[in-house]
C-alpha cells in the first residue's frame, strides 16, 4: 500500500468516523442519563434525513403522523396518571406540553407543505419535527418503567426500533432519498480534496464532543443529569425530578439525532431501515470508549470509521464483520483492564 | 411552641401491606425529636411517607402548610431533608460533586453554595481529605457523614436521619452523634429514628415508640430513659 492511498483510506475513515461520533454522542448521552441504550436514535437520524428530503421535494414529511401518534398517546398516559393520583387541576398544562406543543412544528409542516420556504427554513422545521420524538417515546414507554434494570430498557429499546422504524416505511415507502447537502464547496489541502459537507459533519461531532464534555463535566445541571442514572433515589432527595432529568436528555439526544440525519443524509443515502446498522456501528465505537465517557466515545467512533474504510478497501465483503468482530478482544481488554468495575455492573443488572 | 412538623393519623404501607398505621406526632421548631422502636416497627417507612416517598394518608403540615401537595422535590426545596438508611449517595462521582449536588435545589445561588461547602467541609475535616474521592470508596462512617454533608447543603429546616449509626463501629457512632449534637446547636430541628435507643434518647428532647405501626408510648427523652417499659426492652434491662 503507497502512502497516498492509506492517506485517501484514513480521510475516507475519518468522514465515515465522524458521522458515527454524532450518533455514538447522543447514545452515550442517553445511557449516562436514564441507562437506556437507545437502539431506535439510529432511525430517528433517518427519520431525520428522509424529512429533509421530503420537505425538499415538496412532499408532506410522514414524521409528522408519527408525532402525532405519539403526542396522542402520552397525552393519554399523562391523562390516565393524572386521575388515578386525584390532581386533575394539572391537566390542562400536562395536555399543553404533551399533546400541543409537540404538535406544533407537525402542524406548522401540515401548512407549510409544498411550499419553497428556502434552505434554512426547511432545515430548522426538519429539527423541530424530529426534536419531540424522544421525549414522547421516553414518556409513553421509558418513564413507566424506569426503575427497571438496564436489560428491560434494553429489550424496550429494541422493540421500540422495530417499532418506528415500521411506521418510517408506512410514512416515507420503502425508497431512500438524499436531501442536498448544505454546503457544495470544497476545501484543497495540499492536494488533498476535502468536500465541505464532510467537513461541516466533522466540525459539528467535534463541537457537540466538546460541549457534552464540558456541560457534563463542570456544570451543576450535567453532573445532576447524570446523578439521576446513578441513583434515583438520591437524586430525588436532592430535589432533581428524574423525569424531567429524562425528558431533558431526550430533547438533547433528538438535537443530535435530527443534527446528523440533516448532514449525513446528503453523503450516504439513508432509506427507512438504515438507522439501525448506523446506529450499531456508532454503538460499537461507544462501547470501545467504554460507553460513560466522551472522549472515549469521539476516539472509538473515529477508530470504528478507520477499521471500515481500511477493510473495505482489502475485502469490503468483511468490513462488517471486522467491526462487529473487534468488539470481543476490545470487550476482553477492557474487561481484563478493569476488574472491579464489573462487579458493580452486574450488581446494577 | 408551634411544631414544624405535625402529623397525625398517617397511615402508609407497600401496596397492600400497612406498615404505619395511624401515627401522629410533633416536632417544633430547632427541637431534637426520636423515634425509637424494634426492627420493622414501621420507622423507615414513617420518614419514607413524610419525606413523599411512598403514597401516604393522614394529615402532615410542615411550617402550618398541607404537604398532600408536595411530591418529594417540593417539600426538599421547602427544607425538609431525609439522610436516608441506605445513604443514597451518588457512588461514582466524587465526594466534592457529592456535596455540590445537596445543594441543587438552590443551584442559582452560586456564593451561597460555596459558603456551605465550606461549612459542611469545616464540620467534616475527613470529607475536606477525600474530596476528590469517589464515594463509593469511602468508608461507612466516612459515607454516613457525606450523607449528613449532602443533606446540610440543601439548608434543611427539618432533617430526618433513618439509623445514622446502623452499622457503624462503637467509636464511629459516638462521633456521628457528637455531631448530630453539633448540628441541633445551629437551630435545624431533627427527626431521628434510630435502633440504638439509649444514645437517640440521649440526644433528643423528646421521644415517641413505635412499635408494630403504631406509637405504643411517647414522652420526653429523660422520662422515657427512665421509664420501665423502655428499659427492659429497649436498653437492655441496665438503664439504672
Amino acid at each position: 500500500m503507497t502512502t497516498e492511498l492509506a492517506l485517501l483510506l484514513a480521510q475516507d475513515g475519518v468522514a465515515t468516523g465522524a458521522i458515527y461520533v454524532l450518533v455514538a454522542l447522543g447514545i452515550v448521552l442517553l445511557f449516562l442519563v436514564t441507562r437506556i441504550i437507545f437502539v431506535p436514535f439510529g432511525d430517528l437520524v433517518a427519520y431525520a434525513s428522509l424529512s429533509l428530503a421530503a420537505l425538499q421535494a415538496g412532499q408532506l414529511p410522514g414524521t409528522i403522523w408519527l408525532v402525532a401518534v405519539l403526542a396522542v398517546l402520552a397525552a393519554v398516559f399523562e391523562a390516565a396518571g393524572l386521575l388515578r393520583a386525584g390532581r386533575l387541576n394539572r391537566l390542562p398544562r400536562a395536555l399543553a406540553l404533551w399533546l400541543v406543543l409537540p404538535l406544533l412544528p407537525a402542524a406548522l409542516a401540515l401548512g407549510l407543505a409544498g411550499r419553497d420556504i428556502g434552505d434554512a427554513a426547511q432545515v430548522l422545521l426538519t429539527l423541530a419535527l424530529i426534536l419531540p420524538i424522544g421525549p414522547l417515546l421516553y414518556r409513553i414507554a421509558f418513564r413507566p418503567i424506569a426503575d427497571a434494570p438496564v436489560l428491560v430498557l434494553l429489550i424496550v429499546s429494541v422493540v421500540l426500533h422495530f417499532a418506528i422504524s415500521g411506521v418510517a416505511l408506512l410514512c416515507f415507502g420503502p425508497d431512500g432519498a438524499r436531501p442536498r447537502p448544505l454546503t457544495n464547496a470544497v476545501v484543497d489541502v495540499a492536494g488533498m480534496i476535502f468536500p465541505g459537507q464532510a467537513l461541516l459533519i466533522l466540525a459539528a461531532s467535534l463541537i457537540a464532543g466538546v460541549a457534552l464534555y464540558v456541560f457534563f463535566t463542570r456544570s451543576l445541571t450535567g453532573r445532576a443529569l447524570r446523578a439521576t442514572a446513578l441513583n434515583r433515589v438520591g437524586a430525588r432527595l436532592v430535589g432533581i425530578r428524574p423525569g424531567v432529568a429524562g425528558v431533558v436528555a431526550f430533547l438533547a439526544a433528538g438535537l443530535l439525532a435530527g443534527l446528523s440525519g440533516i448532514l449525513i443524509g446528503p453523503v450516504t443515502t439513508l432509506f427507512y431501515d438504515s438507522g439501525f446498522v448506523l446506529g450499531l456501528k456508532a454503538f460499537v465505537g461507544a462501547i470501545i470508549g467504554g460507553l460513560v465517557s466522551w472522549p472515549g466515545a469521539v476516539l472509538g467512533a473515529l477508530f470504528v470509521g478507520q477499521l471500515e474504510s481500511f477493510t473495505a478497501f482489502y475485502n469490503s465483503a468483511f468490513k462488517e464483520v471486522v467491526v462487529f468482530a473487534v468488539l470481543v478482544p476490545v470487550l476482553i481488554l477492557r474487561s481484563l483492564a478493569s476488574p472491579a468495575e464489573d462487579d458493580e455492573e452486574a450488581e446494577e443488572l | 411552641m408551634t411544631a414544624l412538623l405535625s402529623a397525625s393519623g398517617v397511615h402508609a404501607g407497600y401496596g397492600h401491606v400497612e406498615a404505619v398505621r395511624g401515627v401522629s406526632l410533633d416536632v417544633p421548631a430547632g427541637g431534637v425529636v426520636t423515634v425509637i422502636g424494634p426492627n420493622g416497627a414501621g420507622k423507615t417507612t414513617l420518614l419514607a411517607a413524610l419525606m413523599g416517598l411512598l403514597p401516604a394518608t393522614g394529615h402532615v403540615t410542615y411550617d402550618g402548610a398541607d404537604l398532600a401537595d408536595l411530591d418529594v422535590e417540593d417539600r426538599v426545596a421547602a427544607g425538609l431533608c431525609l439522610v436516608p438508611e441506605k445513604r443514597e449517595l451518588f457512588a461514582e462521582m466524587s465526594v466534592a460533586d457529592n456535596l455540590l449536588l445537596g445543594a441543587y435545589a438552590h443551584r442559582r445561588d452560586r456564593a451561597g453554595i460555596a459558603r456551605g461547602l465550606d461549612d459542611v467541609y469545616a464540620r467534616f475535616p475527613r470529607l475536606a481529605e477525600r474530596r476528590a474521592q469517589r464515594a463509593g470508596t469511602l468508608s461507612g462512617g466516612e459515607r454516613q457523614m457525606l450523607a449528613l454533608g449532602r443533606a446540610l447543603m440543601s439548608r434543611p429546616r427539618l432533617l430526618m436521619l433513618d439509623e445514622p449509626s446502623l452499622g457503624l463501629a462503637p467509636l464511629i457512632v459516638r462521633e456521628i452523634f457528637h455531631i448530630i449534637a453539633g448540628l441541633c446547636e445551629t437551630g435545624v430541628a431533627i427527626l431521628l429514628v434510630e435502633q440504638n435507643a439509649r444514645a437517640a434518647l440521649q440526644s433528643a428532647t423528646y421521644g415517641y415508640v413505635l412499635e408494630g405501626g403504631e406509637i405504643a408510648l411517647h414522652g420526653p427523652a429523660s422520662d422515657l430513659l427512665h421509664d420501665p417499659r423502655v428499659s427492659a426492652t429497649y436498653l437492655g434491662g441496665d438503664a439504672h
